[in-house]
């Protein structure tokens, strides 16, 4: 795959900073969540925070927030320090998973409340209701109670509590893992287009990869309360620059094989690829231990494998038809090695298959530190 | 298909069976019992119920009796400062419980701990407390303030203060664990949503957070005022209705009646009285609760 910089990194380096997060620590007592994380958002940007569950990115977010108290570091969001700012002072609209909508409250009660507390004229409340409204299209719910919603219009008044704030930074934290697969694909692209119409920051969270890959400008995988990677999705899926990051994304997840390099040919069991056509990350081939990393649906099959820099022959074990695809199983240098073909190819259990790999599509790790070669 | 539909009287059979004691129970002791209280609060029984109809004898002789009156006066007051006061110590010592506190379960332990001890541990306990000869008068006049007085179950008008005092020791504990459990089940997350919206942890309590714990409220309700109405052993602990007749409440003349002054007539007019009051507060509510609009939230 082709290295490209994609345009939205050079944009985002152009602009000023939304939320600039420094030299972040978190700990609940003796527990450390975040260690030394640094983070900027630029203006505009709609960035994931992408992770399993316990990595931390909730308690990222709620420092963001202001809901928790930073145990060292400091939060910056448009050019002014809140790091000890309350959290409706900092500028900020959040949505959470579980909708947190004030359950005595009509849907209107819900959007102005806060706006009545902070003494907001009532032409003013009743305007910013309406456009909330309109915008997310729940005026025919102003009059309920949650109660009396379902759940992806609850979640739409939670969003309408964010938006009638009138704020440059929305915080999602998971807004979506409530709702059933059907809902969740809808609700996602609505706060695409949500963010194309407000061109406001956004920070969300999620553990599901298909919304991070699909909703962002850039991707943060954490992992452990640490930062593994921060990019593009393009950069991300292409350019993985550990292996974690490697194999959290994608799915099926990429095929790894553990063996070694020397003078620019990895070699595993009877496996000897030359890794011409591969970029190393420092300009030359590196010898020594490494973990050749290569997507399924980056494996060469049918026609085009006799124009691959390099063939082998696998008897296939499994396959698993989607209906788009058929994902393949076998062996490769004594590893599980998975293929994706096209839905219409014609294969069988105990065919041999001819592969063809691409080390211009393929990720290269140090077999120590895990770390892009 | 060509079974015919069970008849509804014989689906969930087992359990049907198996509530029939309850449903028994219920009919005989608690509606039987009541009905044939209520029949002979028209008749002079006196011993033994008999039954010869006096009609409304009972209740005038009760409505004019000194004692009846003042049971009412003091049922009223102890009621009134009982349920605001345990409402509002109850929910304040549960809030500030909730706030993550550091030994949170013994503080929780010591406070409920009253709850646990019979109400005539805790009559005798505050008798002594508030004697003056020997309970919290002594001890600040120990202390140089040789002019201190608190006496409250020595003084006619402010006994019943004396009891409320210790009613409110044993019941504040049960209503903070009950609320407590209430904040606890309120989700985190709108306490963040309420943050973010600006809005100061009193009003969120308020507005938000009290509104949602109204089951919880409502079964704390029920316990205490079920719990007011038939106070009676606080008062035999405390006090004994005294002094003179200052401490008396309902429950102790149905007692007194029946059993001290054998006349059964008039206890059970008493009780009718109780009950028709207590009626006259549930069913209003019942119907507002559960008839009507069924289809709230
Ligand atoms: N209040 C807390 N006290 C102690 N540990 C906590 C607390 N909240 C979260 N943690 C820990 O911090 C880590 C990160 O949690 P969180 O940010 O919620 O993860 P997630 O990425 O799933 O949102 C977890 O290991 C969790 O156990
Ligand atoms: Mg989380």
């Amino acid at each position: 795959m082709c290295a490209v910089l994609p345009p939205a990194l050079s944009r985002v380096e152009i602009m000023s900073n939304s939320i600039e997060i420094k030299n972040l620590d978190l700990n609940f007592g003796s527990i450390e969540v975040l260690q030394n994380l640094n983070l900027d958002v630029g203006k505009g940007e709609f960035l994931v925070l992408l992770g399993s569950s316990g990595c931390g990115k909730s308690t990222l977010l709620n420092c963001i927030a202001g809901l928790l108290d930073v145990t060292a570091g400091q939060i910056h969001i448009n050019n002014k320090n809140v790091t000890w700012a309350e959290p409706s002072e900092r500028g900020i609209g959040m949505v959470f998973q579980s909708y947190a909508l004030y359950p005595q409250m009509t849907v209107e009660g819900n959007l102005s409340f806060g706006l009545k507390n902070a003494k907001l004229p009532k032409a003013e409340i009743a305007d910013r209701v309406k456009r909330a409204a309109d915008i997310l299209q729940i005026e025919p719910l102003l009059k309920r109670k949650p109660a009396a919603l379902s759940g992806g219009q609850r979640q739409r008044v939670a969003i309408g509590r964010a938006l009638v704030r009138d704020v440059d930074v929305f915080l999602f934290d998971e807004p979506l893992s409530n709702l059933d697969a059907k809902l969740r694909a809808d609700l996602r692209v609505e706060i695409k287009r949500l963010h194309q119409k407000l061109e406001n920051t956004m920070v969300y969270v999620t553990h599901d990869q298909i919304e991070a890959m699909t909703l962002a400008d850039r991707i943060a995988i954490m992992r452990g309360g640490k930062i593994m990677q921060l990019g593009t999705p393009d950069e991300i899926y292409g350019l993985p620059m550990n292996k974690y990051v490697a194999d959290f994304i994608g799915s099926p997840s990429m095929n790894f094989i553990d063996g070694s390099i020397q003078n620019g040919v990895f070699t595993a069991g009877d496996l000897a690829i030359s890794l011409t056509g591969y970029e190393f990350t420092s300009g030359e081939a590196v010898d020594g231990g490494a973990t050749l990393g290569i997507r399924p649906e980056h494996v060469i099959t049918g026609e085009l494998v006799s124009h691959s820099p390099y063939c082998i022959d696998v008897e296939v074990e499994l396959i698993e038809p989607t209906g788009s695809d058929k994902l393949i199983d076998c062996q490769v240098a004594g590893h599980l090695f998975r293929v994706r073909m096209d839905g219409q190819a014609q294969v069988s259990v105990g065919e041999v298959l001819r592969l063809g790999i691409d080390p211009a599509r393929a990720s290269l790790f140090d077999a120590a530190t895990e770390v892009r070669l | 298909m060509s079974s015919a539909r069970p008849s509804r009287l014989f689906r969930n059979k087992s359990a049907k069976i198996a509530a029939i004691p309850m449903i028994v129970t219920a009919l005989f002791v608690f509606v039987g019992g009541t009905v044939w209280t209520i029949v002979y609060s028209f008749t002079k029984s006196g011993l033994l119920p008999r039954l010869k109809w006096v009609g409304l004898d009972q209740y005038e002789r009760l409505w004019s009796t000194r004692k009846w009156l003042v049971s009412i006066e003091n049922l009223a007051i102890y009621g009134f400062c009982t349920l605001v006061l345990v409402f509002v110590i109850g929910f304040i010592l549960a809030a500030l419980i909730d706030q993550k506190i550091r030994f949170e379960n013994t503080i929780r332990t010591v406070i409920l701990y009253p709850y646990a001890l019979s109400f005539v541990v805790t009559g005798l306990v505050w008798q002594w407390i508030l004697n003056p000869e020997f309970g919290v008068q002594k001890i600040v006049r120990s202390w140089g303030w040789e002019s201190f007085q608190f006496d409250p179950l020595y003084t006619a008008d402010i006994a019943i203060y004396g009891v409320l005092i210790a009613g409110l020791w044993q019941g504040s504990g049960l209503v903070m664990v009950l609320m407590l459990a209430g904040l606890r089940g309120i989700d985190q997350d709108v306490w963040k949503a309420a943050r973010i919206d600006g809005i100061p942890a009193w009003k969120t309590y308020l507005f938000i957070v009290i509104p949602m714990m109204r089951p919880v409220f409502i079964t704390t309700l029920v316990l205490v005022v079920t719990g007011i109405v038939k106070i009676y052993d606080l008062i035999v602990a405390q006090t004994g209705g005294g002094p003179g007749i200052a401490t008396e409440v309902p429950a102790k003349y149905v007692y007194d009646s029946m059993f001290r002054a054998n006349n059964l007539g008039q206890g059970f007019a008493a009780s009718t009285m109780m009950l028709l009051t207590v009626a006259l507060i549930v069913i209003p509510w019942a119907i507002l609760e559960f008839g009507g609009s069924r289809n709230r939230d």
